[in-house]
């Protein structure tokens, strides 16, 4: 199903646009200075990020620990760099420290590293996990009366671990309306498209087989991400899925659904002409507003 | 005091704990009934989850129960537990995240229900973790402090748990400390057993037997496997000639190698016996035929160790 199209002001999205235009070029500088890491699944997740932790979840980047927090987890954790981008955006820590990914005695781990950076919610990064963790801080809030919304964003390849299906049979059986799975629907993984290597279709019918509330969207659009959220937060009695059908590498002609970006970072020459089209791109959003 | 299963002992305890710490929830996959997780479940029927058979997502729920500030109790057979190994190695240990799980039916003493129920590797798995505390007690009155202790304990456990009945080897007014091996039996000028779990009963036993023949072996009942008390191991083994262990476990990986490392760092010279499962699948049979087969029971443990002192 897809979301109804409902006119959300036009200042905010173009607020929430020009943040993701910046958090791209983020994304792949600090990728370049790394020399390694996964540029394709952040790209294509970036848009939601930026929905999430600048429009939709409440938080207190001073106070990481507060209990009402809505939480983030990243179950793909190798998308890592976009979630990093907006944590600094947020101001959990300063955006200079965003060039220490992947060195030694960085905050900033390959993957997401609860105890080493606050605000991030829990290790992630072996595939799979992300979705029961969630299900657990969702089951928490619910104890306590809903007071927060877990959100998790998973990948479609990452959905051929069979934990991911388990956890898509248990949260409905809890009533689990204070969860929100995103799935991150590139279609690629290392060995080639997600269609080819082991397909997931039709991924809608098979969570609303599960009793899930499945909203289908595009996953750059930035209408469609704000209101799916919406839905999800009203959603009572069952947790949702966002159906997010996203471009890998998106943003970046060369590396758009080109699996070979799935963990390759740019190399310098590579950097400087995926910059030329980010900062165009960003410069077309500012000069257009 | 008539025997009583560790497994029965963690149920009461975690059902009698439940006013007093409102935080705690328990979770099981499908054997609730056999943890003894079902105690609580329904006295507190709104803090217990079932997952069915899905070990490896309640494992991960626990992790993010934990993370919002819950004291989450994931039960299933130590077999079960310990084989979603990257479950705990990422979402608990890795997170530092407050699970407690809790492996019941350890060792091959569970019996008939053969080598594929039988939790032989679990501690070896899990000791490979950094932060992880196991407690492995050895009687109902030891199961009972663990269990309390563990409500207010920071980090990831793993709690151990028998499915038969043993017999009670603590006095009573006994009070668990976490860390600190217990000294049962003085150590003697022939050997000490390290034991822990079931094995300790048997471990007492035969060292009764060995007195009878002139030998002066003491028992101290290792319940903390990690973090290992090195330094009252090496302290005890060194008033000795000849050390032994005796687990309901892989020689490989427990509380044997445990031991042996810490002697061997400590460069203490000493014979070592490893009492357990020595490098072998287990099998049906009943628990008594078991133990007398891979000579873990009293006098199983009375002739290893008549042969090291021999």
């Amino acid at each position: 199903m897809a979301v109804a199209q409902t006119v959300t002001r036009s200042s905010e999205i173009a607020r929430l646009q020009e943040i993701a235009a910046r958090m791209r070029i983020d994304i792949i500088e600090m990728l370049a200075k790394a020399g390694s890491g996964h540029p394709g699944g952040s790209l294509s997740a970036i848009d939601i990020l930026t929905c999430l932790y600048f429009s939709r979840m409440r938080y207190d980047p001073n106070r990481p620990d507060w209990p009402e927090r809505d939480r983030f987890i990243l179950s793909k954790g190798h998308a890592v760099p976009a979630l990093y981008a907006v944590m600094a955006e947020a101001g959990y820590f300063p955006r200079q420290e965003l060039m220490t990914l992947r060195r030694l005695n960085s905050r900033l781990q390959g993957h997401p590293v609860s105890t080493a950076l606050p605000g991030i919610e829990a290790c992630t990064g072996a595939l799979g996990q992300g979705l029961s963790v969630a299900q657990g801080m969702a089951i928490a809030s619910q104890l306590g009366g809903g007071k927060f919304h877990v959100y998790c964003m998973i990948g479609d390849g990452e959905s051929q671990e069979g934990q991911v299906w388990e956890a898509v049979m248990s949260a409905p059986k809890f009533k689990l309306d204070t969860l929100t799975v995103i799935l991150d629907n590139n279609n690629g993984q290392i060995d080639g498209h997600v269609t080819e290597v082991m397909n997931l279709e039709p991924i809608d019918a098979k969570w609303r087989a599960f009793n899930w509330n499945v909203l289908q969207i595009d996953g750059h659009d930035f209408e469609q991400i704000l209101q799916a959220l919406a839905k999800a937060g009203e959603t009572r009695g069952r947790p949702t899925l966002i159906w997010a059908r996203t471009i890998k590498g998106k943003g970046v002609s060369f590396m758009e659904d080109n699996v070979a970006w799935h963990g390759t970072a740019p190399n310098a020459e590579q950097a400087e002409r995926a910059l030329a089209e980010l900062r165009a791109q960003y410069a077309q959003l500012v000069g257009g507003r | 005091m008539p025997a009583k299963a560790t497994r029965d002992a963690f149920g009461e305890a975690l059902a009698s704990l439940g006013d007093r710490f409102p935080d705690i929830v328990a979770m099981d996959a499908d054997l609730a009934k056999s943890t003894k997780s079902e105690i609580f479940a329904k006295k507190f029927p709104q803090r217990f989850f079932e997952f069915g058979i899905a070990e490896a997502n309640m494992i991960g729920t626990a992790a993010g129960l934990a993370l919002a500030g819950k004291i989450p109790f994931a039960c299933s057979f130590a077999c079960f537990i310990s084989s979603r190994f990257d479950q705990i190695r990422i979402s608990v240990a890795y997170s530092q995240a407050n699970v407690r799980l809790v492996g019941s039916h350890a060792g091959i003493a569970i019996g008939e229900d053969g080598y594929s129920q039988q939790g032989l590797e679990d501690l070896a798995l899990i000791r490979s973790l950094p932060g992880m505390t196991i407690i492995q007690p050895a009687d109902d009155l030891e199961t009972a402090g663990a269990v309390e202790y563990l409500c207010t304990h920071k980090g990831p456990a793993y709690l151990r748990t028998t499915r038969q009945k043993v017999e009670r080897v603590n006095g009573q007014g006994y009070r668990f400390q976490v860390g600190k091996p217990v000294e049962l039996r003085p150590v003697g000028k022939d050997a000490v057993i390290f034991c822990s779990g079931g094995e300790v009963f048997y471990s007492l036993k035969a060292a009764q037997s060995l007195e009878q023949e002139g030998l002066d072996v003491g028992v101290i009942n290792v319940h903390t496997i990690k973090p290992l008390d090195a330094g009252a191991i090496v302290l005890a083994a060194s008033r000795t000639r000849a050390v032994a262990t005796a687990e309901d476990h892989q020689i490989i990986g427990g509380l044997g190698s445990a031991v042996a490392e810490a002697l061997a760092e400590a460069g203490l010279n000493r014979r070592l016996l490893r009492i357990g499962i020595k490098d072998q699948f287990g099998e049906s049979g009943s628990p008594e035929e078991l133990l007398a087969k891979h000579k873990m029971d009293a006098a199983g443990i009375a002739e290893q160790l008549r042969a090291l002192l021999r």
